[in-house]
């Protein structure tokens, strides 16, 4: 589904990612870990298309086509999400109003008519039930005032909502007691499938005791260092980095 | 005979071409001669003096430091009609969209500077919601008039003087104490186009007793884009315990330009909004003053701009703390795209008696493109030592993260800005307490910001 070949990225002229190899298939879940500063959010940001950071060589391909001219939204169109570490606040746009428009907006781009409002509804609601998030919040402004829990919980329900191809959570396990942990890992555990991916992104080994992965790899200076079985999260967890430099 | 006749065409064009200031001392004689049935009060002596006032001084140049950033000269350079003819007829159904005709409301509409009564819808039971040239004419009127009329409005700025020297027709509306008015007043002033350039000077009269509650709406609207000037002034005095929420909608043509004096008195424990959405017009300039006149008050000063092209938006506000225990809160959000400009000037005085004060002033602006600018000074006076008072004034451009955020869930570009420029505003919009002008302010900020969002915000 997703191939990444021998990537390069730099912002502002610091080289960050220096040659990324990465061959995702639907029905996988990946985990790439590393210490701060080994390219984990670049490589992410990269994927979903963030314009300040310039591929330098290599490619992106999703289903076999390049991402590289693709904006962020023609990204989200095809079926990447990403969940973000620090989800922006949005004053007077209710958490509803706000998926409601970002799923019209990924049908109309595929050509598909709005989805009609009972619709809508209905599967906010049952959405909302899956992560277990009050009624309340739905109308409430996205991510304005949330706890860090919340906003994670939030951006979530966006990805059920959205049910992209691959998705990349981005630290989400940061920031999250034990229990939102539990239902954010359900939540994502649920919506698995066979036809979609998912790579988490983290700095510990937390996360994946409730979302297993079937790889691991670990990112270290703009590179894949490692790569293993779920096992190898655990090795990490015992003996940190340093081993790997 | 050929001769004589091109000289007095030529004096004719010559005076046609009379400077803007020219034409309004030489006509004032004749406009004091028109209006000549008021002398029972003390207008005519206040007319006169205001017209002494402007002729000394002329109209402002941006050699004044308040009219440093505003600069009036291109728009005076237009040869005005000063006097405007009646009878320009207008079918509700061509202007329903300027009212805000889903609730019922008062309205006192003027057309061209001139009282319709067809449009209007207006009131003498129970309070009187009417005209001011009815006011300043009738002598059951005199002791109200000589109470009130150009008590609080500014002396001192020549362009207000010039409005009092010429006032003779607004809204006049007062409230006696421990009345509700159960639906907004609506003030509306067309122009029509039927003069290829006019000036308007409209003059308003707002008087709210004790205990008692009002809302208004203002707006000015050109019909066409023929040029028109107004200069407005408007005094407004909030009585004990009043509420006064007033709301401006300034959404004119971009050959409409406004001057918009506003000066707002109020008595102890009343409460006095004004609320300032400025997204149209060529050049408009609201001067809004607050004046406390006892304890426990609060003003409340909430403006959105929005503009683009070569407009321009001045908001000079002044807040005068006079009293203890009083607050201020303030709060000016602007947009300003292409080669648009925008001024804010907020000044706050705090007098020696007045302690324990709370006064808050925020101006927050967003600069979309490279060539508009906002020219943004706060000026805090204070004089008392046990006060909080604060004031924020930030410009920025839009966030790329969070632009970033937004596209990554599908929302195009353009969208994804829009969004973020009506989160930007929302605060100021959430002041807005008539649920309906709520909807339709937010409708035109999405227009302004040229997206249908697919949901009403």
């Amino acid at each position: 589904m997703l191939e990444i070949k021998n990537l390069h990225a730099k912002v502002e002229d610091k080289d960050i990612l220096k040659g990324i190899n990465l061959n995702i298939k639907a029905g996988e879940v990946h985990a790439i870990m590393g210490p701060n500063g080994s390219g984990k959010s670049t490589l992410s940001s990269v994927i979903a298309g963030k314009e300040e950071y310039e591929v330098t060589d290599g490619e992106i391909l999703l289903d076999n086509e390049d991402l590289d001219d693709l904006a962020p939204e023609e990204r989200a169109h095809k079926g990447i999400f990403m969940s973000f570490q620090y989800p922006v606040e949005i004053p007077g746009v209710t958490v509803t109003n706000f998926i409601k428009t970002a799923i019209n907006e990924t049908r109309k781009a595929n050509g598909k008519d709005e989805l009609p409002a009972k619709d809508m509804l209905k599967k906010i609601r049952e959405t909302a039930q899956l992560l277990e998030i009050d009624r309340k919040f739905l109308s409430r402004s996205l991510n304005e005032g949330f706890s860090g829990g919340e906003k994670k919980r939030n951006e979530i329900f966006q990805m059920a909502m959205l049910e992209p191809k691959l998705a990349i959570l981005d630290e989400t396990d940061s920031g999250l007691d034990i229990d939102a942990l539990k239902v954010v890992a359900n939540g994502v555990n649920k919506l698995k499938s066979k036809d979609n991916a998912v790579v988490i992104i983290t700095h510990y080994q937390r996360l994946l005791d409730y979302i297993v992965p079937d790889f691991v790899h670990v990112l270290n200076d703009g590179k894949i260092v490692k790569s293993g079985g779920k096992e190898l999260a655990h090795e990490l967890e015992a003996k940190g980095y340093d081993w790997l430099k | 005979m050929v001769k004589v006749e091109s000289r007095e065409e030529k004096r004719k064009k010559n005076r046609d071409k009379m400077e803007l200031k020219e034409k309004l001392i030489t006509s004032f004689l004749a406009f004091e001669n028109s209006v000549s049935t008021d002398t029972e009060t003390n207008v005519h002596d206040i007319r006169s003096k205001a017209f002494t006032h402007f002729e000394q001084n002329g109209f402002p140049t941006k050699k004044d430091e308040e009219w440093k950033y505003t600069p009036l000269k291109p728009i005076l350079k237009h040869d005005y009609n000063v006097f405007p003819k009646a009878g320009t007829a207008i079918e509700f159904k061509d202007v329903k969209r300027y009212f805000l005709h889903e609730i019922e409301s008062y309205k006192i509409v003027f057309i061209d500077g001139v009282y319709s009564s067809f449009l209007s819808d207006t009131t003498h039971e129970g309070y009187d919601i009417c005209l001011l040239s009815a006011a300043l004419k009738k002598p059951k009127y005199k002791m109200v008039i000589d109470h009130y009329f150009n008590t609080i409005a500014s002396k001192k700025e020549s362009i207000t003087s010039l409005n009092t020297a010429f006032s003779k027709e607004g809204a006049y509306i007062n409230i006696p104490k421990n009345t509700v008015v159960p639906k907004p007043i609506q003030v509306v002033y067309f122009s029509t186009g039927s003069e290829a350039q006019l000036m308007l000077q409209p003059r308003n009269l707002i008087i709210v007793g004790e205990n008692s509650h009002v809302q208004i709406v203002e707006r000015h609207q050109s019909l066409t884009s023929n040029v028109v000037l107004t200069n407005s002034v408007t005094e407004i005095f909030a009585g004990t315990r009043a509420i006064v929420d007033y709301y401006k909608i300034q959404n004119d043509q971009k050959t409409a330009s406004l001057i918009d004096n506003t000066y707002v008195q109020q008595q102890r424990q009343s409460v006095a909004s004004v609320n300032t959405f400025s997204f149209g017009g060529n050049l408009t300039r609201n001067n809004l003053e607050f004046y406390q006149e006892g304890e426990h008050i609060t003003s409340n000063l909430n403006g959105i701009t929005i503009i683009g092209d070569k407009q321009l938006v001045d908001n000079h506000t002044l807040v005068n703390h006079k009293y203890p225990n009083c607050e201020s809160h303030e709060l000016y959000k602007g947009i300003y795209a292409d080669k648009s400009t925008g001024v804010f000037n907020g000044k706050v005085i705090v007098e020696q008696e007045a302690q324990k004060t709370n006064a808050f002033q925020q101006n927050n602006n967003i600069l979309i493109d490279d060539g508009a600018t906002i020219n943004a000074k706060p000026q805090l006076e204070i004089f008392a030592d046990d006060v909080k008072c604060s004031h924020g004034c930030t410009i920025g451009q839009l966030d790329e993260d969070a632009l970033f955020y937004l596209r990554s869930r599908g929302i195009p570009k353009k969208e994804a800005e829009a969004l973020l420029l009506y989160a930007f505003a929302n605060d100021a919009l959430q002041k807005i307490k008539i649920s309906e002008l709520k909807t339709r302010i937010t409708r035109l900020i999405a227009k302004k910001l040229g997206v249908d969002l697919g949901f009403d915000l």
